[in-house]
């Protein structure tokens, strides 16, 4: 039997809960923090776990339910980790009439994933997205480390998904 | 007229306009010392004067709308929108990333005028640099005394607060924005109340997008004389227009509102591609509908643009399309976009976006029928505030490139229905559903003995 005493483990560490806790005093409302806090743990974990969300829900005193809501109604927070570097490849009108959904379907081909899916060694995962707002790139691309490609043709996304690869640009 | 003196833009070539220390030794923060001077009612008589509208895309006039606030309220909000999603806009984030300090003296004497002291600014997270930029701006700003308690002297305090959005085009209405910011999933909210009587978290709230809060400074410092020397009657000041899609350069240029398609085209993106002429163009996101070529010579500003039978201005980015490209695809797109976007709360545009989508991705995979076009008028005509059946704007702008497209290309989308047909698309059951028949459920007529159904018919 387990002993009472013993503290139940926890996913996310005290330095985590510490950063989700530094933004309370920022808004008049610790539900606020939802998003915030989804953020901090998807940058720790690179997606957000049922337990994660459990355990934000604690931090906010809110119902896990409430924490899954909001997560699921953004395209955001992947539940399973996703690859070293994240990439979307935009469909939106101005890059679409540019070739974006064939650049999508090739680098998808490339690098045998469905949109969404991540590459069987783990370093890359390859989405299409709406509109990313860098549509002076058109047809463009975004890493989650804050790269941006384009204007992208085949030749193009070769030289992106190599660079890409490579793993995510070393913080400034 | 008077030479047009860009100010929005005026530090993106300047190397390290985004620094505190080149924004200031430009005069940087002047107006916000002007601003903190006067009386908050004074600062918002002065906005009210400029007629300067909101740039987010409803153009409704800024001014105004900040004297909507109860008077005698204990707390204020501010939100920025910065979510930009509308597709073909990126103005928001050069306007950041470029020139910080700029967006955070407006922030700081909007905020003073109608007695915010925290602002939220809304950024979709996409914009990954600017939230970067941002967040060191704003530590800059606040190191130097233009945030923070007291600023001034003038007794005022003021905070201002990144939030990243996690990638929903709705969380840009303002509503949902709101809701968003709470922690909850971005649904409109039925409206009244609206956001300045009741907004975020129950306090009266001001929502404003980043490109209308970027002019406040200037209005200050300037006078809302100046500002309504730029521009036509009731498009006052200057705009950022986005030009991509079919253009040899894509491109962010500040100009006097009233420009047309045509000028755009020539003067600022080195004309159409390859060559090639322009056949439609999207005026200000695909939300505002479509023109066709003939009217590129209309002044894209917030009244003229409705001459066209377009929604409105907008996000004022445009989008060339070439004349190789079937206005089908076009639609494709937007009907896409659109289903992907719905948030779901009211069924009109649930099940109508994705109504459109079905039956634009069948009709560009060769089983259109001539129907299907009437079909798309009245799910149009139907969904939408305008007809009042939806929450938000957004089946609005799902329904305007349908109308606009019926309206202006119908020849060329019954054409496109006509000679794209691939037999296999229609099954024999169906046609004989379609013909009235009674279906010969166990012999079938072989596939090709009759002509498809939809090019039988004129
Ligand atoms: C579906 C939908 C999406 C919108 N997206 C944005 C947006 O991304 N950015 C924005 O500033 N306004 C957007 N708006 C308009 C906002 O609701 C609101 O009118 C605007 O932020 C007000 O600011 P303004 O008066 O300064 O223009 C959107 C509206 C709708 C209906
Ligand atoms: S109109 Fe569409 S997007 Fe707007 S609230 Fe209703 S379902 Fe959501
Ligand atoms: S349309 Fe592709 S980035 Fe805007």
């Amino acid at each position: 039997m387990a002993s009472a005493t013993t503290a139940e483990p926890r996913m996310l560490s005290e330095t985590i809960q510490e950063k989700i806790r530094a933004y309370f005093p920022r808004y008049p409302d610790k539900r606020a923090v939802c998003l915030p806090a989804l953020h901090i743990v998807h940058e720790h974990f690179r997606c957000v776990p049922l337990q994660a969300m459990a355990e934000i829900a604690e931090l906010l005193e809110i119902a896990p339910a409430d924490v899954h809501d909001t997560m699921s109604f953004y395209g955001f927070f992947p539940q399973a980790p996703i690859g070293d570097v994240r990439v979307w490849i935009c469909r939106s009108i101005s890059c679409a009439i540019r070739g974006g959904d064939e650049m999508v379907d090739y680098a998808c081909q490339k690098m045998r994933v469905a949109p969404g899916g991540t590459t069987i060694d783990g370093k890359l995962t390859v989405e299409f997205a709406e509109c990313l707002g860098i549509c002076d790139h058109a047809p463009a691309a975004l890493a989650d480390d804050g790269r941006i490609f384009g204007p992208l043709d085949k030749a193009g996304v070769d030289a992106m998904l190599n660079e890409l690869q490579r793993g995510p640009k070393p913080a400034e | 007229m008077a030479k047009f003196e860009p100010v929005l833009t005026r530090l993106w070539d300047v190397p390290d306009g985004h620094t505190l220390k080149v924004y200031e030794a430009r005069g940087g923060y002047q107006a916000a010392r002007k601003a903190l001077k006067m009386t908050p009612e004074a600062v918002v008589q002065v906005v009210k004067d400029s007629e300067l509208r909101g740039r987010g895309g409803a153009g409704f006039p800024t001014g105004l709308k900040w004297t909507f606030l109860p008077k005698g309220r204990k707390e204020t909000f501010m939100c920025v929108n910065g979510d930009e999603s509308e597709p073909a806009t990126f103005n928001n984030r050069i306007l950041i990333e470029k020139d910080p300090h700029q967006f955070i003296e407006g922030i700081a004497i909007s905020c003073f005028a109608t007695q915010a002291r925290v602002a939220y600014v809304y950024l979709r997270f996409e914009y990954i640099n600017a939230f970067r930029i941002m967040e060191k701006a704003i530590a800059e700003a606040r190191a130097a005394g233009h945030l923070g308690k007291n600023i001034y002297g003038s007794g005022f305090d003021l905070e201002i607060y990144c939030h990243r959005g996690a990638g929903a085009y709705i969380c840009g209405e303002e509503t949902g924005l709101i809701e968003s910011l709470e922690g909850k999933r971005g649904w409109p909210r039925i409206k009244p109340p609206f956001p300045a009587i009741e907004g975020a978290f129950r306090k009266p709230t001001v929502v404003n997008n980043v490109e209308t809060l970027c002019c406040v400074p200037h209005i200050v410092e300037r006078g809302a004389d100046w500002f309504k020397s730029i521009g036509p009657p009731k498009s006052y000041g200057p705009k950022l227009y986005t030009v991509s899609g079919h253009v040899e350069k894509q491109v962010c240029v500040e100009l006097p509102m009233g420009v047309t398609t045509n000028e755009l085209v020539r003067e600022h993106c080195g004309g159409v591609w390859k060559g090639r002429q322009g056949k439609a163009a999207v005026p200000g996101g695909i939300s505002m509908g479509l023109l066709s070529a003939a009217e590129f010579d209309v002044p894209l500003d917030f009244e003229a643009i409705r001459t066209t039978g377009c929604l409105g201005l907008g996000t004022a980015a445009v989008t060339i399309i070439d004349d190789q490209t079937p206005i089908v695809d076009v639609l494709y797109n937007t009907a896409r976009f659109f289903a992907h976007e719905s948030c779901g709360q009211c069924t009109p545009c649930r099940e109508g976006t994705g109504w459109m989508y079905k039956t634009i991705k069948r009709i560009k995979a060769g089983g259109g029928r001539l129907e299907d076009l009437d079909v798309f008028a009245n799910i149009a005509d139907n969904l939408g505030i305008s007809p009042g059946t939806t929450i938000c704007g957004l089946a609005d702008g799902a329904a305007w490139p349908f109308k606009n497209a019926l309206a202006k290309f119908r020849p060329e989308l019954e054409d496109y229905i006509r000679t794209h047909q691939s037999a296999a698309k229609v099954t024999p059951l169906q046609e004989q559903v379609t013909r009235g028949e009674r279906p010969a459920l166990f012999d079938p007529p072989p596939a090709g003995a009759r002509p498809a159904l939809t090019t039988t018919r004129k």
